[in-house]
């Protein structure tokens, strides 16, 4: 809690917080939508903003409010999904090469550089038009995990390798603390931040990736994400009618999670290091 | 020993993960359990072309020679790889018979031209722009690019590039909406053409050089930041060494070097994000070719794309490995 507090002390943390905290009670007011937002035709098409329908409608006769409600909260789990599981990958290779070290480090660290040499958004492509059928919001989430590990199993490795060095390591070893009780009691506390902030880069560069697919037509185009409400945007016409009530939604809310994510990681990364922060190259 | 403890085992990574990558995209069409050759057939007919009975098991045969799906798998393996070295990508299917390798290189001068010229100058901008920003960290100017750079950065090419066209080409109409260059033009070397082509480029390549710059100029501040307190930079002011020259001779020059590894390291992801920046305006390169594959089902076209960018992928990100001794007289192997 008194970490949290400091964190908050920061602008930028604070600032990321704040909009992040109003983003998912904006993805729980689904829990309340008047309407399904699997059916079409449930308001007149294509009204502009008005009392009854706050951020107009669009073209398949959705209240583009509601609809971008269902869009964030399922932008944020597939984000979710992605993160967390990623995470178990990043956090056990990072962890048994830097600890380890040796053998198991050169082909830990081969595969996961070998990862970030080779265009991966094309291997997305390519495996999203293969399970296009039976992609859901998990399946998606889990095709972004297979992929968004390498850059953060990196990160958490140096950080384990300058702990390795430290005297508390010898201590322990010598006293007879077992590798996974060291590990796990010794080093976790250590790297929680850091793991924290990966955590947040990666959750944006799966949201930046769920939007790209979506618009390729690579996913569900019937679940309700910023993506897929882009892509209907688009498929209608919306820039050219000068519909941009329904353009500027998804846009705009994405701009303000990705922003929110990046302040909050940066924040997370200054408190940890204010010399050097550490963060991904890109949102992709 | 440069040879021995260096340029061998690197050369051994370079080739494994060409090897790796390939098998990679080998492997994935065939681990899925619907079979391609069947799923283009149920797109031919929900696109509504109408199918003889008589005809189908010719169009099968054929769909199978042509993903290179006859025999066992082991078989196909060493197929696929003989193909390769000819440098037979296989035929396109939805532009048939133009053969993929045809598209790509139709398509591969735009891509490496809106690349390299992108890349470079953002790698420049960014770090020299990083590098004065980091230097004068407390002016009002650097703290205020810092702030516009804090907004850019998080933003996906996706995102970024989709928010310039509507600012540039629909809202205020400076720009052209999409394509490469004016309809139905030929490409010839005249002034009109080539002011044409740099006219269209414009907004993708500034998409691409802003949020390149946004991340270089970022690092490059904070190595900075920390480089001005090492002492033979005090040195140096307290001799009175002029401040530009500090600048540009001790600070950059050293801060430089993580920049080079760091453009190797993320050589991927700026590529990825050039073709996506392309699909956005409907650019002419390997971006909008990768986009009509998908809309068409094309699978051989995507498999040319995707081997043919992990080659020279591995192999950029190898030269610059191999030349980062040049710069860095630390690392001279000998």
């Amino acid at each position: 809690m008194k970490l949290f507090k400091d964190l908050l002390r920061d602008y930028k943390f604070a600032w990321g917080f704040w909009i992040m905290c109003m983003m998912v009670a904006f993805a729980c007011l689904s829990f309340f939508a008047p309407y399904d937002p699997t059916l079409w035709g449930v308001v007149p098409r294509d009204m502009r903003p008005s009392a009854e329908y706050w951020l107009g409608t669009d073209s398949n006769g959705q209240d583009i409010f509601w609809m971008a409600t269902f869009a964030v909260r399922n932008s944020l789990v597939i984000a979710l999904i992605a993160g967390l599981v990623s995470r178990v990958i990043a956090v056990t290779v990072g962890m048994v090469a830097g600890y380890l070290g040796g053998k198991s480090d050169r082909v830990l660290m081969f595969v996961s550089d070998s990862m970030l040499v080779i265009p991966l958004f094309l291997m997305i492509v390519m495996l999203a038009m293969l399970v296009r059928d039976s992609m859901n919001i998990v399946t998606l989430g889990l095709l972004l995990a297979i992929f968004g590990w390498a850059w953060d199993a990196r990160l958490i490795r140096s950080q384990i390798l300058s702990l390795r060095e430290r005297e508390f390591t010898k201590t322990a070893v010598l006293s007879g603390v077992g590798t996974m009780r060291l590990v796990l009691n010794e080093y976790m506390p250590y790297s929680t931040p850091l793991i924290f902030s990966t955590l947040i880069n990666n959750m944006a560069w799966a949201i930046g990736l769920e939007i790209t697919l979506a618009v390729l037509g690579l996913i569900d185009l019937s679940v309700p994400t910023l993506g897929t409400m882009l892509y209907w945007a688009i498929n209608y016409q919306a820039v050219l009618l000068q519909r941009w009530w329904w353009v500027l939604t998804p846009i705009i809310l994405s701009i303000l999670i990705f922003v929110a994510l990046y302040w909050l990681s940066v924040g997370i990364s200054e408190y940890l290091d204010p010399r050097r922060r550490i963060q991904r190259v890109g949102a992709g | 020993m440069f040879i021995r403890r260096y340029l061998i085992p690197r050369l051994i990574q370079y080739v494994l993960v060409i090897f790796l990558g390939i098998t990679v995209v080998f492997i994935i069409p065939r681990m899925l359990p619907n079979d391609p050759v069947m799923r283009t057939i149920q797109e031919l007919r929900a696109r509504g072309s109408s199918l003889e009975p008589g005809s189908m098991d010719k169009i099968i045969a054929d769909l199978t020679e042509m993903y290179g799906l006859g025999g066992s798998p082991l078989e196909q393996y060493g197929a696929f790889w003989q193909r390769l070295f000819r440098g037979d990508f296989g035929v396109s299917f939805f532009q048939f018979p133009t053969p993929v390798g045809k598209l790509i290189a139709i398509a591969l001068p735009w891509t490496a031209g809106l690349l390299l010229t992108t890349t470079t100058l953002a790698w420049v901008i960014g770090n020299i722009a990083g590098a004065f920003a980091g230097y004068y960290a407390n002016k009002g100017w650097s703290r205020s690019l810092d702030a516009v750079v804090m907004v850019i950065r998080p933003l996906p090419y996706y995102i970024f590039a989709f928010t310039l066209l509507l600012l540039f080409a629909y809202f205020i109409r400076w720009f052209p909406v999409s394509g490469g260059s004016g309809i139905g033009r030929q490409p010839t070397f005249t002034l009109p053409y080539i002011q044409d082509v740099l006219w269209h480029s414009f907004l993708p390549a500034l998409s691409i050089l802003i949020l390149g710059m946004a991340v270089w100029f970022q690092t490059m501040k904070l190595v900075v930041q920390s480089v001005v307190g090492e002492s033979y930079v005090q040195y140096a002011k307290l001799g009175g060494v002029k401040e530009s020259t500090i600048v540009t001779r001790y600070v950059i020059r050293n801060a430089m070097l993580p920049q080079i590894t760091g453009l190797a390291l993320s050589l991927g992801l700026i590529f990825s994000g050039a073709l996506i920046t392309e699909i956005v305006f409907s650019y002419p390169g390997l971006g909008s070719l990768l986009f009509n594959s998908i809309i068409t089902g094309d699978y051989n076209l995507i498999m040319g794309i995707t081997i043919f960018s992990i080659v020279a992928l591995t192999t950029i990100t190898l030269i610059i490995d191999l030349l980062y001794p040049l710069f860095d007289p630390r690392i001279r192997y000998t």
